[in-house]
């Protein structure tokens, strides 16, 4: 089932203000939510509250580093995400350009990776399952 | 962009665009086949001119301008010279295009269902209901429902002509169905939806993959219909019950394409956000109403299972009085099987057992290997061995599937 995740990234410099939107911003985005949800391929949305209350952990060298935001250096940041139901990449991306977003805001749409898009020896590594019929349920 | 790249985003345009099209064109034409070949045409029109022209910022609604001079066109023109035609033609041409739009905004819910009762309608066969609703409200091409059904694409084609044949032949209105009437035509709605949904669940590991796309396809109408309408519980029972199987696909077949029953599936490869959404669903077809129908039953058997972190977990005395409910409401031998599977799991195999035994006698069962597998079961439980290798050698004869059929012989070597 092709599914895809829809990030929306902000420009990284702008401050906190652009984390508190307007009514009717919040009005157009709420209509359109309705609009993904209506049509059946909403499955799941959240928006994130700013950088500057998250953290970032990096991996070097064997050592983990954690920075508290905000993130000064990042170019752009993640404001939150869709995740929607669509045949195509074209389709998610058709719904993408539905979105009511302000001037400088990305939206970078990504297939969600599914075991069965991986190589045989990685499913199998994944795939613990064990086989015996019984009378647990008939049920699959 | 390349032509191609336009061509499907013309195709992704259309998948969300038509089922709205089509019905809002209905409602106007009182005509499904009519709407849909003008919707068609505008299709058409959009393929010679977007390459160029690039898609225009409101797609649907360019769409649907197209359409709408397309319709003034082809009934002026006397195609027919029914007066009725004209009016319409002169209905179109009047209304200025805000008060169009508007008046499709307002309708959405209204006509998409109206064409949904319309595709699902009793005067066509099962076939043609699925075949129609999926190409008039799934958005998919003749060719897709062939492919997904497996079936010679001149045989969908043929079904869908002649349904719309049959559609204008009984003047069937375009309209929701109220009173009594609301209700069966409700349930033919839902089971079409719930047959597209199994007939993708029932796809295999070789399958073309637009056979379990159904199962997505079945999800999304179910979705919108529950968003149409939100008081209808059946509605939010056939979604939970459609989330929350959907939520197994991953673990209910092993490496080999073997059947995995649930019991053995592995639970961490449950889709956690499809159970999510599913026991959502059933909370809301629960808070509307004292009294389960079928598939808010079935979910809610579907919904203990998906409670349970392990199988050690599961609420088997809740699912038989599930079962219980489900058997008087909708009786059938498949039910009454499960029934005798929760029994031996909330009381013990001896009542489980006592159930099984007497759906011996039910000629539909006759060939079903899964009855023999859990009388199999029972009885080794019970300690009564011969009788269980037997069963197990007899479902393993029934079985269609070779890699089931040696783990059933395995059981039965194993056995006493």
């Amino acid at each position: 089932m092709p599914r895809f995740m829809m990030f929306v990234t902000l420009p990284g410099d702008t401050g906190e203000a652009d984390w508190s939107p307007s009514a009717e911003d919040v009005a157009a985005m709420g209509a359109y939510n309705e609009e993904l949800s209506k049509a059946g391929v909403l499955l799941a949305l959240d928006g994130l509250h700013p950088p500057e209350k998250g953290a970032r952990v990096r991996f070097s060298g064997g050592k983990t580093t954690v920075t508290d935001g905000p993130f000064t250096e990042a170019k752009e940041v993640v404001g939150g995400y869709w995740i929607i139901q669509a045949r195509s990449k074209e389709e998610a991306v058709e719904w993408a350009t539905r979105c009511p977003m302000s001037d400088g805001d990305v939206i970078e749409v990504r297939q969600v990776a599914d075991l069965s898009d991986f190589p045989e020896d990685v499913q199998q590594a994944a795939n613990a399952a064990n086989v015996h019929p019984s009378a647990q349920s008939t049920e699959r | 962009m390349t032509a191609a790249a336009t061509h499907r985003a013309i195709d992704a345009v259309w998948r969300i665009e038509s089922p709205r099209l089509i019905a809002g064109l209905a409602r106007v034409v009182r005509d499904v086949g009519l709407a849909e070949d003008l919707a068609q045409d505008a299709l058409v029109i959009a393929l010679e001119r977007w390459p160029q022209s690039g898609v225009p910022d409101n797609p649907g609604a360019w769409l649907m301008a197209t359409a709408k001079h397309r319709a003034i066109d082809v009934l002026r023109r006397g195609r027919t010279l029914e007066r009725k035609h004209e009016e319409i033609a002169r209905g179109l041409e009047t209304r200025s295009e805000p008060d169009l739009d508007a008046a499709l905004d307002d309708a959405i819910g209204d006509d998409l269902l109206s064409l949904v009762f319309t595709t699902c309608h009793p005067v066509l066969s099962t076939p043609a209901r699925i075949a129609l609703t999926l190409r008039l409200l799934g958005g998919l091409t003749t060719a897709e429902i062939a492919r997904a059904f497996l079936a010679p694409e001149p045989t969908v084609a043929q079904r869908i002509v002649r349904a719309k044949r049959t559609l204008a032949e009984a003047h069937v209105p375009f309209e929701v169905p109220s009173g009594d009437e609301l209700a069966p035509r409700l349930s033919s709605v839902l089971e079409v939806v719930y047959l597209v949904f199994n007939e993708g669940y029932s796809a295999t590991a070789g399958d073309d993959w637009m056979r379990p796309a159904l199962c997505e396809d079945a999800l999304r109408l179910g979705r919108i219909l529950a968003g149409i309408l939100p008081r209808e519980p059946e509605v939010h029972g056939l979604v939970a019950l459609m989330e929350i199987q959907a939520s197994r696909m991953a673990a209910r077949v092993g490496p080999a394409g073997e059947p995995v029953l649930l019991g053995d599936q592995d639970r961490a490869r449950w889709d956690h956000l499809l159970v999510r959404r599913g026991l959502a669903a059933l909370e809301r077809a629960e808070q509307l109403d004292g009294a389960l129908g079928p598939y808010a039953l079935q979910a809610a058997i579907a919904a203990c299972h998906a409670r349970a972190r392990a199988p050690e977990e599961t609420d088997w005395i809740r699912i038989a009085a599930l079962y219980d409910a489900l058997a008087q409401l909708a009786p059938s031998p498949v039910v009454e099987l499960n029934r005798a599977v929760a029994l031996a799991m909330a009381f013990g195999p001896a009542a489980g057992l006592e159930l099984a035994d007497e759906l011996t006698a039910e000629p539909s069962l006759a060939g079903y290997h899964l009855l023999p597998s859990v009388r199999g079961d029972l009885l080794a439980k019970l300690g009564r061995h011969d009788e269980a290798r037997r069963e197990f050698e007899r479902a393993a004869s029934l079985t269609r599937n070779a890699r089931e059929r040696a783990l059933l012989l395995d059981r039965a070597r194993a056995t006493g």
